[in-house]
């Protein structure tokens, strides 16, 4: 009897795996399928939304997007879990290519980090030209900052400017970490009155409900560069190395690169990225 | 405040004027969620019954093990089926991961052990004398079960309720299997949590209140039936 209706269970769980089976359907069209992880900078931004659909109708691929931080981007890509990878971690890149993971590391755009803070401007940083200085002067009247403080690409350049200042961060009551994407770190700021490192295009597009103003920007050590690298294929066979490489070429193609350089001059008045030459 | 309303306003202006990227995500979590909950339902009802009207060694122990289930972290879930999903990980060949299909499974661990739980609870509390008067009176094994949950519809039919409120308003899982991508995999609660994060606050508290609306007209269908039923 029991036996039975333990039999008579699995049936029932073998129907319903099937019809899960069936509805997905997606097994077929999986050449079709890209996956691109990338930043929540980039995501944020929109340009995807721009980039993304004429890549699709010129090639007939499915794109399929998600956004991370650089940091576990990386580390999804290293398990082989995605085709292709569109982050800006220049260090953390370097070891990735490396170490073999990827291939074709390639510089697709940069633009510049930007130091914002709220404009009474308690460290007296406003229009200084060096972002290094800027976060000793942060640090030596005790004021707020907001961190990241999620192994992002912004938070691997605010750590790299922190390394050349020579000043400890950790545990200060000065320094908070809020370990979230962008936009919620720059509401936290906002709240809190504190400054923090952002990426131009998530500031510009939050501008109008925030009141923190840029105090540091287009400084040397916030340059920003985003690459764009295809997963080893010899690593990770099941990696969609001809859709990764398409996409891939798409960016650095004129097309590509004319979107991206027209980004933003509609909506924010001036372009969120620069191509190179 | 103003953002609240400002919301409300944006929420009217995008069901009015039919916004097509609204209306597909709204009809992707209304059928994701509501696939995950059919088959919990079948699944849940099923175990449900069966461990109910058997006696077994250990049945309090699994009765245990349903009732913690019925609140297990959906996020917990939801990493789980990622690494089961993953190209490396066992179903990997499958390519399931990202697709709405992933959404459904990860949904439906969530939803069945909540509806297996109630229905044990629904059909634990109707008099032991209807059964053995059923089969007294003749009633084969399986008519006898119907007429159980027959008599049992009305909290089975609340199983149904709370097994697709938790998966329709459930996030971690969604965002983590199904990956928020546009126009495959983004649902109202994932939407949501993006329009947050990129400071679209009117968006999002729009999207919240089709996600209540959704809500509102799925438990009056259920609850009309329920009402009927009496």
């Amino acid at each position: 009897m029991l036996k039975k209706r333990f039999f008579a269970l699995l049936g029932v769980l073998f129907c319903a795996l099937f019809v899960v089976g069936v509805l997905g359907g997606s097994a077929v069209a999986q050449e079709r399928n890209i996956i691109l992880t990338t930043t929540t900078s980039v995501q944020d931004s929109g340009l995807l939304d721009a980039l993304v659909p004429v890549f699709e109708k010129n090639t007939g691929y499915i794109v399929k997007t998600i956004s991370v931080g650089s940091g576990q981007a990386m580390a999804m890509a290293k398990r082989g879990e995605a085709d292709v990878l569109l982050v800006h971690s220049p260090k953390a890149e370097e070891e990735f290519v490396n170490a073999g993971f990827g291939v074709n590391r390639r510089l697709v755009m940069y633009n510049y980090f930007v130091l914002v803070g709220p404009p009474e401007d308690p460290a007296k940083v406003n229009g200084m030209k060096s972002a290094k200085e800027a976060f000793e002067n942060i640090a030596k009247t005790n004021s707020l900052f907001v961190s990241r403080g999620d192994n992002s690409g912004t938070h691997a350049l605010e750590k790299k400017v922190w390394g050349l200042t020579g000043l400890v961060t950790d545990k200060q009551s000065w320094y908070q970490e809020t370990g979230l994407g962008m936009g919620n770190t720059l509401s936290v700021a906002n709240e809190k009155g504190g400054y923090t490192l952002t990426d131009k295009a998530t500031y510009l597009s939050l501008k109008k409900k925030l009141r923190l103003i840029i105090v540091v920007h287009e400084s040397k050590e916030l340059y920003n560069a985003y690459s764009v690298i295809e997963i080893n294929s010899e690593k990770f066979p099941k990696v969609n190395t001809a859709g990764a490489k398409a996409f891939a070429d798409f960016l650095l193609s004129d097309e590509g690169q004319k979107i991206i350089a027209k980004y933003g001059v509609e909506s924010f008045g001036e372009g969120l990225f620069f191509v190179k030459q | 405040m103003d953002l609240i309303i400002d919301g409300l306003i944006e929420a009217i202006r995008l069901l009015w004027n039919g916004n097509s990227e609204v209306f597909a995500i709204t009809w992707l979590s209304l059928k994701v969620s509501g696939t995950a909950t059919l088959i919990s339902v079948f699944l849940g009802v099923y175990t449900g019954v069966t461990i109910a009207l058997s006696s077994f060694w250990g049945k309090r122990a699994v009765v245990v093990l349903v009732n913690t289930c019925m609140g297990f972290p959906p996020v917990v879930i939801g990493l789980v089926v990622t690494i089961f999903l993953w190209r490396s990980g066992p179903l990997g060949n499958f390519g399931l991961l990202y697709t709405p299909t992933a959404i459904i499974i990860a949904q439906t661990i969530i939803a069945a052990p909540i509806v297996t739980g109630i229905s044990i609870a629904a059909i634990n509390q109707l008099p032991e004398k209807l059964r053995l008067q059923a089969l007294a009176l003749g009633a084969t094994r399986l008519q006898m079960v119907w007429l159980l949950i027959r008599e049992a519809r009305l909290p089975l039919l609340a199983a149904i309720m709370a097994g697709f409120g938790g998966v329709i308003s459930e996030i971690g899982a969604s965002i983590m299997v199904g990956g928020n991508i546009k126009g495959h995999t983004r649902v109202l609660t994932t939407a949501t949590a993006m329009e947050t994060s990129k400071g679209n606050f009117e968006l999002a508290i729009a999207l919240s209140i089709i996600l209540l609306l959704l809500m509102i007209v799925v438990n009056s269908v259920l609850t009309t039936i329920q009402m009927k039923g009496r």
